[in-house]
């Protein structure tokens, strides 16, 4: 095989690349900012000094928290796609291609639509909870359900959960579409975004919510490295090496869940990222968890914030989805997957 | 206001924590330096549908449009303005980035988020509200004289148009008879919608004399060969486009949905610019008085 990185150059790499792609997201936008100006915004930042220009209020207030998303749904999105990998021994297992997000984004539409209708007062008093819980309960719900329907004699089996994500996109669809017809013309706005992906609704109350779970997300994927790396091996021989294979199984689960449910919940469905961060990754690196899982989210991160910056740039003032860009750099990448292990499938 | 209503939580991984701080306590001083110093400037304008950036045209404002959204068709030069986007999908630093002194848009504007960002920046957002009466142009106008500081010269447009309003209606009120059942038919995309109670075209319907074949509904619909044939309409309204994304008049009549209308036996149909039809604009007396006229040709 080619030559593999040394996974402490696989995790500079990455970091150093997320660096360069926050600077030149942050440099780069609709409103001008100068770099000396750039520099001095975030002089101000740092130190707390005062600081009234428009640039600063831009940056401040729409640029930064959006950038700051940007990173938690890149990581979240990056990680969770390596722990489903891990999970299914499979790496075509995409949070979005098996329905995670779809279900997320379902779950959300609902709350949006029919939680107006039933309960009218609980979304207003709890901010962007309850639309939260509801994409990780969705989330949660479609990967319990995945799992379930491919699990067969020898384990998980590729084309069985390739093909449940499939029904489950196409159910998620259709329950979008009917929401979509029932919908007020303001809801149906608020699908619409769900549907396409977008960081836009950035700002630092739901950044501060998303971080928050991405993060705690993050740090328990990496306690479940070294139990994953075993369960590479077939879950009978993780067994033998005294791994509670159950538990992590639930354990991945959970954290996957609570992952992209919040990040599909603020942001809408960004494709892909969890598909080609890990599988980048790999190339690289090679298949031990514990470089691939930070790896990957800071790669994911790295892609998100890089993508992020060419919507809101390219038909400047207007923007474009991220969605379609992700997608762009994603289904290319998904076929050449799909051609290289179709011998497997 | 967000920010109010949601729970604390332990931000400590975000790594700018002290801008939070720091902006919590300037949210209620954030202004537009730039554009409060310089009153003597005409201010910068960006206006959100098409209706309303007809109106800044009206009012010689044109100099002062420094962004217009993707519905702003009409005059011709509004095309050629820097687009923000659909109305519905606008982005708060793209607006910014043409530093406006006020956006003016309709309550159909969004989304919400990237409005108070753009007004937590100190940009006045002007949301007219879309109700589909003659006092939604009069406001439109009223806005757009307001934030581009011609006020004088929006009462004047005011009471024109209402004159021309006026006489609009006095025509159709005059012309009496039998009136038309109309069903409008909205086919941009692939599948036709139909219109129902509480949409423009309803309005519009009304305005010029005819009764909405649809009623029971609100909003737009998918347009069935049943329920088309139930409705029973004398004349099919259009847009303009509708007939362009068909390919012209007879492929729209081979829609067999149309088949079993009484409309479809005298191929009765009123074609309009959508913008013009629906826009509810300062060209809203000349789209009823044309939608009239056509109306009364079709039942001679």
């Amino acid at each position: 095989m080619r030559n593999r990185w040394s996974p402490r150059a696989v995790l500079g790499g990455g970091a150093l690349l997320l660096a360069l792609a926050f600077v030149a997201a942050a440099a780069s936008g609709a409103y001008a900012i100068s770099p000396a100006q750039l520099l001095r915004v975030f002089g101000a930042l740092l130190t707390g000094g005062d600081d009234a220009s428009p640039e600063y209020l831009v940056f401040a207030n729409i640029r930064l928290p959006r950038l700051i998303l940007g990173i938690a749904a890149g990581a979240g999105l990056g990680m969770a796609g390596t722990l489903m990998q891990g999970l299914f021994r499979n790496p075509l297992a995409d949070p979005g291609l098996i329905g995670i997000s779809s279900g997320a984004a379902l779950a959300a539409g609902v709350t949006i639509v029919l939680g107006a209708a039933f309960l009218p007062a609980v979304p207003r008093t709890l901010g962007s909870w309850p639309l939260v819980s509801m994409a990780f309960a969705g989330g949660f719900l479609v990967t319990l359900l995945i799992y379930g329907l491919s699990q067969s004699e020898g384990g998980t089996r590729m084309a069985l959960m390739l093909l449940a994500g499939i029904a489950i996109n196409a159910l998620a669809g259709a329950g979008l579409g009917y929401l979509s017809v029932v919908a007020t013309d303001e809801q149906l706005r608020s699908l619409q975004f769900w549907l396409l992906g977008s960081l836009g609704g950035a700002r630092w109350s739901a950044v501060a919510l998303v971080g928050a779970v991405v993060f705690v997300a993050c740090a328990m994927a990496m306690t479940l490295a070294g139990p994953l790396n075993a369960i590479a091996l077939g879950e009978s021989q993780a067994a033998l090496l005294g791994v509670d294979v159950e538990r992590v199984k639930r354990r991945a689960v959970v954290v996957t869940a609570f992952a992209v449910g919040a990040v599909t919940a603020t942001t809408g469905i960004i494709g892909f990222i969890g598909l080609i961060a890990p599988h980048w990754v790999r190339m690289a690196a090679g298949p031990d968890h514990r470089v691939v899982l930070p790896a990957s989210g800071l790669l994911g991160a790295a892609l998100v914030l890089a993508a992020d910056a060419v919507a809101r740039t390219v038909v400047a003032p207007a923007e474009l989805p991220l969605g379609v860009l992700t997608a762009a750099i994603g289904v290319p990448m998904f076929l050449l997957m799909l051609r290289h292990f179709r011998s497997r499938v | 206001m967000d920010a109010k209503h949601e729970p604390a939580l332990d931000c400590a991984r975000l790594p700018r924590r002290r801008a939070l701080g720091l902006l919590a306590a300037s949210a209620g001083a954030l202004a537009w330096p730039a554009a409060q110093a310089q009153a003597g400037k005409a201010p910068r304008l960006v206006t959100v549908s098409g209706a309303i950036t007809e109106v800044a045209y009206l009012l010689g404002a044109e100099s002062q449009l420094v962004g217009t959204d993707t519905t702003s068709l009409y005059p011709a030069a509004a095309r050629s303005t820097p687009k923000v986007g659909y109305m519905r999908q606008l982005s708060a630093e793209g607006l910014l980035s043409l530093k406006p002194d006020a956006v003016i848009a309709t309550t159909e504007a969004g989304p919400p988020v990237v409005l108070d960002l753009v007004r937590s920046a100190g940009v006045k957002v002007e949301l007219v509200e879309a109700d589909h009466t003659w006092d939604e142009v009069q406001r439109k106008v009223q806005a757009v004289g307001r934030a581009a500081g011609r006020e004088a010269q929006a009462r004047e447009l005011q009471a024109r148009l209402d004159a021309d309003w006026a006489a609009a209606r006095k025509q159709v009120a005059a012309a009496g008879g039998r009136k038309p059942r109309v069903l409008f038919v909205l086919s941009h995309s692939a599948s036709p919608q139909v219109s129902g109670g509480r949409t423009a075209a309803n309005a519009v319907i009304g305005f010029a004399g005819g009764v909405n074949a649809l009623s029971g509904f609100d909003g737009y619909r998918p347009m069935t060969a049943e329920a088309m044939a139930s409705a029973a309409p004398d004349i099919i309204l259009t847009s303009g486009q509708s007939i362009e994304a068909h390919g012209g008049v007879e492929k729209f009549w081979a829609r067999p949905e149309l088949a079993l209308t009484p409309a479809y036996r005298k191929r009765a149909l009123v074609t309009l610019d959508a913008l013009l039809l629906l826009g509810f604009g300062p060209r809203m007396p000349q789209a009823v008085r044309e939608t009239h006229e056509k109306f009364v040709a079709l039942l001679a």
